[in-house]
């Protein structure tokens, strides 16, 4: 062994060098992530060639072949995808049946829909106590602009449809589950039989029931009992209906919220003195929500594509109103681009609820981690 | 206790059945100023929306007849558009006071379900399309050829009834709906693709190249489709059937929407025509309507023909011809009983 010159210090600092090429930059990246082994590269390339075998005929089909203009299908002559309605019906996407001078309120209600939302979803947003009131009022300031009343032309419910019908239904089942929900996971585990009792059998019954059944019984079975003039709106049936549904699920995912949480965190909020609310709000619920939200979330999303299904009971959300107009003799047979056009809304709306879920996540880890 | 239990059911049962069939439909449909029409959700030619978003198509031409013939005014309608699941559920529970969504007129219907027939509107049938690049020029010339058929009709039981009766075979192709049916028969996935004739004639224009592709000389069902009520109001099934007669009947006179002011508004030669428009006797009365019920019927969409070629006959894209809907003095077998 040789020795080598010791240095004890340095006279001056080395300069910067930048990292390998083979570890920082778009090369690094690919490295670390596409190629990082035989498997991993054979794999890169697999994906590859399959991209690039569907990405071009995709394109092709929606975009560089399709026709955009015309009056009906014989004015596409292309090989693609036939757009040329999307000019006449994106009112019927949007709005359904709604009066098309009146359409203002719909547009009205959704802008509206951004302050009464936000001070909810995020932190740091604006006058966030001022707002809070808004979000409070806006279910019915909301209502009042759909529906109309003092002053506003009354459009009857049947004539929603189009996204907003599920725009409608979804989120007024999404507002209304969520509580419901938590009263019907903490009823279950409740020690007051005849309340548990209750919430099992609620939970239980219209859980072991698929959706479309409580819709039918809803529509058909109902007025058969109720007095011949007595009529519920089929809008409200349908929200009921669907709150009571996801209810049902958002109940089973809090309770197993509610049971990852140690028995020692119960018996803390006892030893402090507080009452049952008490400890369910303070201390318990803000833990069982945080790691109930996965499952939550999911069941959101879950609801809002059911909204689909309210074509059931005759009401015409986007699906339904996409299949009536491809039964239009000018329109016939061009269900692939409708359902695509329709599955973009939906994919828009759900991914959104997905990422919102993963940002809340994040702020919400209080969790040490080593 | 038992008695009491039974007795009690049976007077609950009694009371829906009441509640069910209450006696006076047309003076309900006064009251509520609407007629409630129940629609298909969707079928080329028979319900399907226009661009304004407004109902169209031959079911529901019948609809505003209907309407005109109670309220003077052929919008006064409600439609509710039904699937093939819920529509006999809606008309039974008196969601609606009428069902005009092309259904085949059967015995279980008629008699097990508590419906009465109206009579018929369409004349349909089940038939095959097949490319003529297959070189055959009839269904029976199928042996051993691969079928995309919808599942659960009764057009499944029908494509097995007939080959078996013609001691053919075949290779069903299931299919949930009628769309995928189409766009498997289109990707060669089957030889030949069956379902009622009027649905295979509209599917045929959706193809890149119709003339390549030829419907079988064969229907091998009878559709017969009309509109239905419920049981038990015969004042009501009177007035929707009369309307669809009323309709038939303008036709065979040659009554149409542009005329027909003129023919009612002073008796003619016709003493038909006269009963059918209230220029003479009072059929009007005998219904419970006004004198000029058929008047406004025919005016609302116009008399059969009309109605036919606006929504199914050659000019629009559907293109169908008569065929069997023709009158009987036509070569067809369309038959409305004298309006006397």
């Amino acid at each position: 062994m040789t020795a080598r010159p010791f240095h004890r210090s340095q006279a001056e600092m080395l300069p910067e060098r930048a990292a390998p090429v083979t570890t920082a930059g778009v090369v690094g990246w690919l490295r670390a992530n596409l190629f990082s082994s035989w498997a991993n590269t054979a794999f890169t390339l697999i994906a590859l060639y399959l991209l690039w075998l569907i990405v071009p005929a995709i394109a092709d089909w929606a975009y560089f072949n399709a026709d955009t203009a015309g009056d009906d299908r014989f004015a596409c002559k292309s090989s693609g995808a036939c757009w040329a309605w999307v000019d006449q019906r994106i009112g019927q996407f949007l709005y359904g049946f709604y009066a098309p001078d009146q359409t203002w309120r719909v547009d009205l209600a959704v802008v509206l829909l951004i302050p009464a939302l936000a001070p909810l979803l995020f932190e740091g947003v604006p006058f966030a106590r001022q707002l809070r009131w808004f979000s409070l009022a806006y279910p019915v300031v909301a209502t009042f602009l759909l529906v109309g009343g003092i002053g506003l032309e009354g459009i009857p419910t049947d004539k929603f449809g189009g996204f907003m019908l599920n725009l409608t239904v979804g989120l007024a089942g999404i507002v209304l589950s969520l509580p419901i929900g938590i009263l019907l996971a903490l009823g279950r585990r409740s020690r007051l039989p005849i309340i548990r009792i209750l919430c099992v059998g609620f939970i239980e019954i219209v859980r072991g029931v698929p959706l479309i059944t409580l819709l039918f019984v809803s529509n058909i079975i109902l007025p058969i009992f109720l007095p011949p003039d007595v009529t519920v709106d089929s809008l409200i049936r349908v929200i009921v209906m669907v709150t009571a549904f996801a209810s049902a699920y958002m109940a089973e995912v809090i309770r197993g919220g509610l049971q990852a949480i140690p028995r020692g965190q119960y018996e803390a909020a006892q030893a402090l003195g507080l009452r049952y609310w008490q400890s369910m709000v303070l201390i318990i619920l803000p833990q069982a929500l945080k790691i109930s939200i996965p499952g939550i979330v999911n069941t959101f999303i879950g609801l809002f594509k059911d909204t689909t299904l309210v074509i059931i009971i005759g009401l015409f959300d986007i699906l339904g109103i996409g299949n009536a107009m491809v039964s239009n003799p000018d329109w016939l047979g061009l269900a692939t681009e409708a359902y695509v056009f329709i599955a973009f809304f939906f994919f828009i709306a759900c991914f959104s609820m997905s990422r919102y879920s993963i940002h809340l996540e994040k702020r919400l880890d209080t969790e040490r981690r080593d | 206790m038992k008695t009491t239990l039974k007795s009690a059911l049976a007077g609950a049962a009694a009371l829906l059945v009441a509640g069910a069939a209450h006696a006076a439909t047309l003076d309900d449909i006064k009251k509520a100023g609407v007629l409630k029409c129940g629609i298909n959700t969707g079928l080329p030619g028979f319900a399907y929306t226009d661009d304004n978003g407004k109902w169209t198509g031959f079911d529901v031409a019948y609809c505003r007849a209907l309407s005109a013939a109670v309220f003077g005014d052929p919008d006064k309608v409600k439609y509710v558009n039904l699937t093939g699941k819920n529509r006999f559920p809606a008309l039974a529970s008196g969601e609606i006071d009428v069902l005009s969504r092309n259904t085949t007129w059967t015995f279980s219907r008629d008699v097990d379900l508590g419906f009465t027939f109206l009579g018929v509107s369409y004349y349909d049938g089940q038939g095959f399309i097949g490319r003529k690049a297959l070189g055959i020029k009839s269904a029976k010339e199928l042996d051993g050829a691969s079928v995309c058929i919808q599942t659960g009709t009764t057009t499944e039981l029908n494509l097995a009834d007939f080959f078996r009766v013609n001691k053919i075979k075949y290779e069903p192709v299931p299919i949930e709906t009628n769309e995928e049916a189409r766009k498997a028969y289109v990707a060669e996935r089957c030889d030949v693709y069956t379902t009622d004739a009027s649905g295979l004639a509209a599917t045929k224009t959706t193809f890149a190249k119709p003339d390549a592709h030829m419907v079988f000389p064969e229907i091998i069902s009878k559709e017969p489709l009309g509109p239905l009520v419920r049981q038990g109001d015969d004042q009501w099934a009177d007035i929707a059937r009369w309307t669809l007669n009323a309709l038939i009947n303008a036709e065979e006179y040659g009554v149409t929407a542009a005329n027909v002011d003129k023919l009612a508004a002073k008796a003619g030669d016709n003493p038909e025509i006269n009963r059918m428009l209230g220029t003479e006797g009072s059929l009007g009365a005998m219904l419970g309507l006004r004198k000029t019920w058929a008047v406004d019927a025919i005016k609302a969409e116009g008399n059969y023909a009309e109605i036919f070629e606006r929504y199914l006959g050659t000019k629009t894209p559907l293109g169908l011809s008569r065929g069997l809907n023709a009158l009987y003095t036509n070569g067809g077998i369309l038959y409305a009983p004298p309006m006397r």
